[in-house]
């Protein structure tokens, strides 16, 4: 049997969010009753002429230079001809020849392993409106259109061919929407399409130079449908292979529910898009000097980010890399670090107790109520001693709740931390006096017992006790008797 | 008169009274109005207007009414022009005769046994038998010219970018131009006063010092240097206009112009390129009309494919069906570059022979069409003759620079125009030898005897 080689290239489409369409002053606001957030230009009507939202293209540099991309000096809008009733003008404002980005990269993690994937180009176009079907697409008697949608700026971002498995892609794909959001250019919300993604994937036997025939996949909503889909196109590909048979160019669609790639349409059947330079709209010089000022109000990206957090904070890679995996995470964690100069600390808790929370919750960042500045109070509190540690998970979870202080809550529920050591010598003496045959057993080298006297003193204070503290004096008492 | 010249798809008799009489109350209350006031200015049935039906002579179009009007139509509505009516013209403006709108074809005032030439028939005949004072039509290929000639009225179509598109719905986006219909040349200089300038609406309109037009209406042409392009008056021209554009031109010398003969060598290409471009994007301009939004949709359909070609297949005229299917050949895989590309090379050749020539002349001059108005039905039978009728006018709209039709003479009893050319942005030596023309000649004061 032949071992094969897979080959994967992503076009992904990100909406940006601009107030208005990329050719009209209408809202892109997702949403909203079917066809309010319309006009003439983007429903098309006889006689309409677009013009080009100039955000739009600093939004499309933007993404751009964060993909390391070069840009044209020189660029142009195309039409792209085809009939589908989502479309008010049966052609699509694209680039063709011209895009206004291209010969980027993105450096991705794989297997402790950086591979360089090469971004092809990056241009700009508008979206289409949406079908409503009754029913499904093949049974439906009739569909309605809602136009809200059609005109809302797109980039397309297209990679080389250049992954080498569906864990790959989704690398990328993670990655991309990184940057993405970093640069601020989109929400990248794959559940409300403001990122979406086709791949083409083939096989070819390992060492062969020569690709082989490849299959486009639609419909990939989700990071695990991607894996998904391209996992099982991996083994269907193969199968068809081994079985000597032959791959046929086509487009599929993943069908999330039964796990399966369907044929779409054939490529043999391909539409001619019939590209040609839309009259309607003027080339573009894109003036250099524009270009340096977007590329320096860029924010430091996730890997530079990674990078000085690993040299400055001494932070472990793993650390590093998902406190960078947002710029809101990453801010929040910086903010924190400000006020308390411990990086690893703060890490620990935002890794550990604020991920749980968030993630229990199904809060984003955002809306958490912690902010950074009680992040540090808090752990301010257990330096001085004031709160054990145990204590302060109890007064975290409550931060979390309310957005109350550290220190209001430690007042309120009188969480001081007991360090007085006569008053915790006697809840030693007390335990020790109830539980003889666990100091029996401490004494016989049963270290192990030691755990469950500690926990009882812990049991009887409510958890307020300091706990090294309480260590220290059981070991001391035990340590005495036994001479 | 309306019976028998059909100018008109839609009249809007009340909405002109309605606009006369807001005209009259600002003449009683003494305010300040503008030369348009009050002035009954038609608009081609392909510029939309708020409300008012707008259907570019296409059954596709049937029952449109646009929920904005164009920007030309604000503006002369902003200058106080009165808006008598609709006027039809050859379906989506693919014509020369105005025999393909889908719903009946105009009569010249001249012999209504004629065509008033195309495609802005209508605008050209309601000018010309005094059933609108001045109108509104759009060029692409000699669109205001030819009926212009033919009707025996000024027509001007400005250099393009200088006319706002919004509005017009689009044959051929790189060619297409708004331009005026008049009697005379201080009319004509009034409405593009009234119609040019920048657009924020239209990306292609131009940033440019609009002049006041009615400073070039000077009558002086001493010094001006003429050009004739010899390819102009080649052997196609019928040899009575030949005659009476010879005439004009020596009227021009009299005046103090200098003539020579010149060439444009790349005109014999003017025709197949135009025919390659004007197709190419009209192919995609038209395919929204699909019957999804509005506009007519076929009865009777099974799915949305089939409603998409039924509908186009019924909702489109023959000739709008052939050139859709040219263009969609021209800019199909495998063919683009030896069509369209090539063509747009070829577009640049002729606008280089235009540049060449306006190096050594102020203004060329030419017939504006090969013969005067052809009789109803004798050249709808064969498109390529009817294409012919355009040989003079193609060229311009191909680079850009405008051009206008002035009443030179007649061949036994019908108008001949002679055509002016000038460079990008110079409306005003048009303006200033149709002037000078006009006063130094009586054409423009004959009128159709009905």
């Amino acid at each position: 049997m032949t071992n094969y080689e897979t080959v994967i290239g992503l076009e992904v489409h990100v909406e940006l969010k601009t107030r208005s369409k990329i050719f009209c002053d209408s809202t892109t606001e997702f949403g909203g009753e079917p066809n309010t957030h319309v006009c003439p230009v983007c429903l098309g009507l006889p006689g309409v002429l677009p013009v080009v939202n100039k955000t739009v293209v600093e939004y499309a540099i933007r993404a751009a230079l964060a993909l390391n991309c070069q840009i044209a000096g020189f660029s142009k809008f195309d039409r792209k001809n085809y009939y589908y009733p989502d479309m008010p003008k049966n052609y699509q404002i694209s680039q063709y020849d011209l895009p206004i980005a291209g010969h980027g990269y993105l450096d991705i993690d794989v297997n402790n392993e950086v591979r360089r994937i090469g971004i092809t180009r990056l241009h700009m176009e508008e979206d289409t409106g949406k079908l409503v079907h009754q029913g499904t697409i093949t049974t439906t008697p009739y569909s309605l259109v809602d136009y809200n949608r059609a005109g809302v700026p797109l980039v397309e971002i297209v990679s080389g061919p250049d992954l080498r498995s569906p864990e790959e892609a989704r690398v990328y794909m993670e990655k991309l929407k990184t940057i993405i959001q970093y640069t601020g250019v989109s929400d990248c919300k794959m559940e409300e399409g403001s990122l979406r993604c086709d791949a083409n994937i083939s096989i070819r036997p390992v060492g062969n130079e020569q690709f082989g025939t490849k299959t486009e996949i639609k419909n990939l909503n989700s990071f695990k449908a991607l894996y998904r889909a391209l996992s099982y196109e991996v083994e269907r590909q193969t199968g068809v292979l081994n079985k000597g048979g032959r791959i046929v160019q086509e487009t599929r669609t993943w069908d999330e529910r039964e796990g399966v790639t369907l044929p779409l349409r054939s490529k043999e059947y391909a539409h001619d898009y019939r590209y040609f330079p839309d009259p309607d709209l003027v080339p573009m010089i894109i003036d250099p000097e524009w270009v340096e000022d977007i590329r320096r109000s860029l924010p430091e990206l996730p890997d530079a980010r990674r990078e000085r957090y690993m040299q400055e904070y001494g932070l472990p890679g793993y650390d590093a890399g998902i406190l960078t995996s947002t710029k809101e995470l990453a801010d929040f964690f910086e903010s924190c670090v400000s006020a308390y100069p411990n990086p690893k600390a703060v890490s620990n808790w935002m890794m550990g107790d604020l991920s749980r929370l968030l993630n229990a919750g199904g809060v984003e960042l955002t809306a958490c109520k912690i902010k950074p500045a009680q992040l540090a109070s808090l752990l301010q509190l257990m330096d001085e001693g004031i709160i054990s540690g145990r204590i302060a998970k109890t007064v975290f979870e409550e931060m979390f709740a309310s957005g109350k202080d550290p220190g209001d809550i430690v007042k309120e529920k009188g969480l001081v931390q007991i360090s007085d050591k006569s008053a915790i010598m006697a809840v030693v003496e007390d335990v020790l006096a109830k539980n003889p045959k666990s100091a029996a057993d401490f004494r016989a080298g049963k270290e192990r017992a030691l755990g469950f006297l500690v926990g009882q003193v812990m049991k009887t204070t409510r958890g307020k006790a300091n706990p090294e503290l309480v260590d220290k004096l059981l070991k001391e008492k035990l340590l005495q008797e036994k001479l | 008169m309306e019976d028998r010249i059909a100018a008109y798809i839609t009249r809007t008799r009340e909405k002109a009274l309605e606009q006369a009489r807001a005209v009259d109350r600002q003449i009683r209350n003494g305010e300040k109005i503008s030369p348009l006031a009050g002035i009954p200015v038609a608009v081609k049935d392909n510029i939309c207007t708020d409300g008012i039906l707008t259907t570019a002579a296409s059954r596709m179009l049937a029952g449109f009414v646009p929920p904005y009007s164009a920007t030309v139509v604000k503006r002369l509505e902003a200058a106080g022009a009165t808006l008598p009516g609709k006027t039809n013209l050859d379906e989506f403006a693919m014509g020369s005769s105005t025999e393909n709108s889908a719903f009946f074809t105009t009569r010249n005032p001249w012999d209504t046994g004629r065509v008033p030439g195309g495609s802005s028939g209508g605008s050209a005949a309601a000018v010309a038998c005094g059933e609108a004072v001045c109108a509104l039509g759009s060029d692409t290929g000699g669109s205001i010219r030819l009926p212009a000639s033919f009707c025996g009225v000024i027509g001007f179509k400005p250099t393009y970018g200088a006319v706002s598109r919004y509005g017009l719905i689009a044959f051929a986006s790189s060619l297409d131009q708004i331009g005026p219909f008049s009697r005379d040349v201080t009319d004509c200089a009034l409405l593009l006063n009234a119609i040019c300038g920048h657009d924020p609406l239209d990306s292609t309109s131009a940033r440019f010092d609009v002049p006041d037009f009615t400073r070039f209406l000077v009558n002086d042409i001493r010094g001006m240097k003429i050009g004739v392009p010899e390819e102009y008056m080649a052997e196609g021209i019928n040899s009575g206009v030949r005659e009476v554009v010879v005439k004009a031109i020596a009227l021009l010398e009299s005046l103090g112009a200098s003539v020579e003969y010149t060439n444009l060598p790349h005109t014999e290409y003017a025709l197949s390129t135009y025919y390659l471009i004007a197709p190419a994007e009209a192919s995609s301009n038209l395919a929204r009309y699909d019957g999804v939004r509005y506009g007519f949709r076929a009865a009777k359909t099974s799915d949305v494919m089939d409603m998409f070609m039924k509908t186009r297949s019924q909702g489109f005229g023959a000739e709008v069906k052939r050139r859709i299917m040219l263009g969609t050949y021209a800019l199909s895989a495998g063919y683009y570059d030896a069509y369209y590309l090539k063509a747009l090379k070829v577009r640049t050749l002729i606008k280089e022979d235009f540049d060449r020539a306006f190096e050594k002349y102020d203004l060329l001059v030419s017939p504006v069409s090969p013969t005067t108005a052809f009789r109803c039905g004798e050249k709808t039978g064969d498109p390529l003759e009817m294409y012919l009728s355009d040989i003079c006018t193609i060229s311009l709209n191909l680079a850009g620079i405008p051009g206008m039709s002035i009443p030179c003479g007649f061949v036994e009893g019908m108008p001949v125009g002679l055509q002016l050319m000038g460079k990008h942005f110079d409306e005003g030596t048009l303006l200033r030898a149709a002037y000078t023309f006009e006063q130094n000649s009586d054409y423009h004061r004959a009128f159709p005897v009905l």
